[in-house]
């Protein structure tokens, strides 16, 4: 059997409900908290997010998740999905209004789009459908297209050297739009908002088997 | 690549979705899950709602409505109408909103838009500029504080400054006309912004779309067009797509 109670991590940034609706949508009810208790009970956990990097940082601090979800997912190995600020959150180090450490699950800073040295100067954030190109395997893209255009919104982006990175987008340079790093999987779009494409990603987060420890 | 958007752009009044021509004379077009339903279904690139009543302070922000519109949307939202606090905006995001839009707040307190960029990332605030033509000159219009002194463009340069994400800019005289967006008033913007500009107002044809984007607006934003006439939202990123410009189909 499937366990399957998924766990949307409320740490006070942005738009939880969009990505619970999203879950709703794929037939599973997924719970929004902070609670301890009910993040250690979960199967799998969710990490949203929109805002500043410092904000989000804090915020998970304050509420006791820094090694709350060290524990769960990095020595558990439950599931777990980083959307936007909650990849970009993965990092060692953030450079957004100076200099933020990150949960540094993964060896990779976030910085911002820098256009130099480019014939044009885009604008930031990046906002808008772009297109995702795969680049080694990430299983929650199974079933959906090379170069599907999901939607993006953000400033600054994930920069590592680890082997992790399952896609690019292109933006004036190629950024890495998503991440698989053993039961960890980020995405800098937002799949709740992508549409078919993007509750594809969503339906086979919930379709993955669960470890139990 | 990055895609051009193109965004229906629709008004909540008692409980209902309006259209306007040149901010007046409201027609109602549908109830707004129904129609946020077949958005939704056509795969447009995003949607923006503005409650005209909380906007006039006639009333509170329809969080109930907001909530019900959030959950038929797949894709990104974007609220505008009475946002007067960070309270507002939390409780909007709550409701399912991705971004909201401020206009009036904006336009007397910059340091709001600093606050609220602070709080929930400049990708969530979209800053909303309305523009009206007198005497041959363009002036920021604001339906409380009536015309203002200083010039779109450099309320467009302060609003980045301090933190707006993107500028939804619309022209209240070409609102609802169908005599296409107002080239010339986003000529003074091409280049002077570095964030997106989502450019409003007087598209009824898909060949008014392909001008705005061939004179720099980032994305387009229409309603009359989607409930008046025959185009759909696919009609018009077929149009942008034969005119060489990115786009999602």
């Amino acid at each position: 059997m499937l366990n399957n109670s998924i766990v949307i991590i409320d740490y006070e940034m942005g738009n939880l409900r969009s990505v619970q609706k999203a879950f709703e949508k794929m037939g599973c009810d997924a719970v929004i908290s902070n609670n301890h208790d009910v993040i250690r009970a979960a199967d799998k956990l969710v990490l949203p997010g929109v805002g500043s990097f410092k904000d989000g940082m804090a915020n998970l601090k304050k509420l006791g998740l820094v090694e709350l979800l060290g524990e769960e997912i990095i020595t558990r190995k439950k599931p777990f999905l980083g959307i936007c600020l909650g990849m970009q959150l993965l990092a060692k180090l953030s450079y957004e209004n100076g200099e933020t450490a990150g949960l540094n699950w993964i060896d990779a800073t976030v910085q911002r789009f820098d256009f130099s040295g480019l014939s044009q100067t885009l604008k930031i954030p990046h906002v808008g459908w772009n297109n995702v190109n795969f680049r080694n395997e990430n299983r929650l893209f199974e079933g959906v297209l090379d170069k599907s255009d999901f939607y993006f919104v953000h400033g600054y982006h994930f920069q590592t050297n680890e082997d992790v990175i399952t896609s690019l987008t292109d933006y004036g340079r190629d950024f890495a739009s998503s991440l698989q790093k053993n039961n960890i999987f980020a995405f800098q779009f937002h799949p709740e908002k992508s549409q078919s494409a993007g509750l594809k990603v969503i339906k086979n987060f919930v379709k993955l088997e669960t470890l139990r420890c | 690549m990055l895609k051009h958007r193109v965004i229906p752009c629709v008004l909540l009044k008692d409980w209902q979705l309006v259209k306007s021509i040149a901010f007046d004379s409201y027609r109602t077009i549908g109830h707004p899950t129904s129609t946020a339903r077949i958005y939704n279904a056509r795969n447009v690139d995003e949607l923006i709602v503005l409650d005209i009543e909380a906007s006039l302070d006639i009333d509170e922000i329809n969080i109930e409505i907001i909530s019900d519109i959030a959950d038929e949307c797949f894709m990104p939202l974007t609220i505008g109408g009475g946002i007067r606090s960070i309270e507002n905006i939390y409780s909007v995001l709550k409701a399912g909103a991705d971004k909201v839009a401020i206009n009036t707040i904006a336009l007397t307190q910059y340091d709001f838009i600093k606050e609220a960029a602070n709080t929930f990332g400049s990708q969530c605030i979209v800053c909303s500029i309305d523009v009206k033509k007198i005497d041959g000159k363009y002036k920021v219009y604001n339906t409380t504080k009536g015309v203002c002194d200083i010039a779109p463009v450099d309320l467009a340069k302060r609003y980045e400054e301090y933190g707006a994400g993107e500028i939804l800019l619309t022209s209240v005289d070409r609102e609802g006309s169908n005599l296409g967006y107002d080239i010339e008033l986003m000529d003074l913007f091409k280049d002077k912004i570095g964030i997106p500009i989502i450019l409003n107002g007087g598209m009824g044809k898909p060949e008014h779309a392909v001008e705005a984007l061939r004179s720099g607006a980032d994305a387009i934003a229409a309603a009359h067009i989607f409930h008046f006439s025959k185009y759909t939202p696919l009609d018009i990123k077929e149009k942008i797509k034969e005119g060489g410009l990115p786009v999602r189909l």
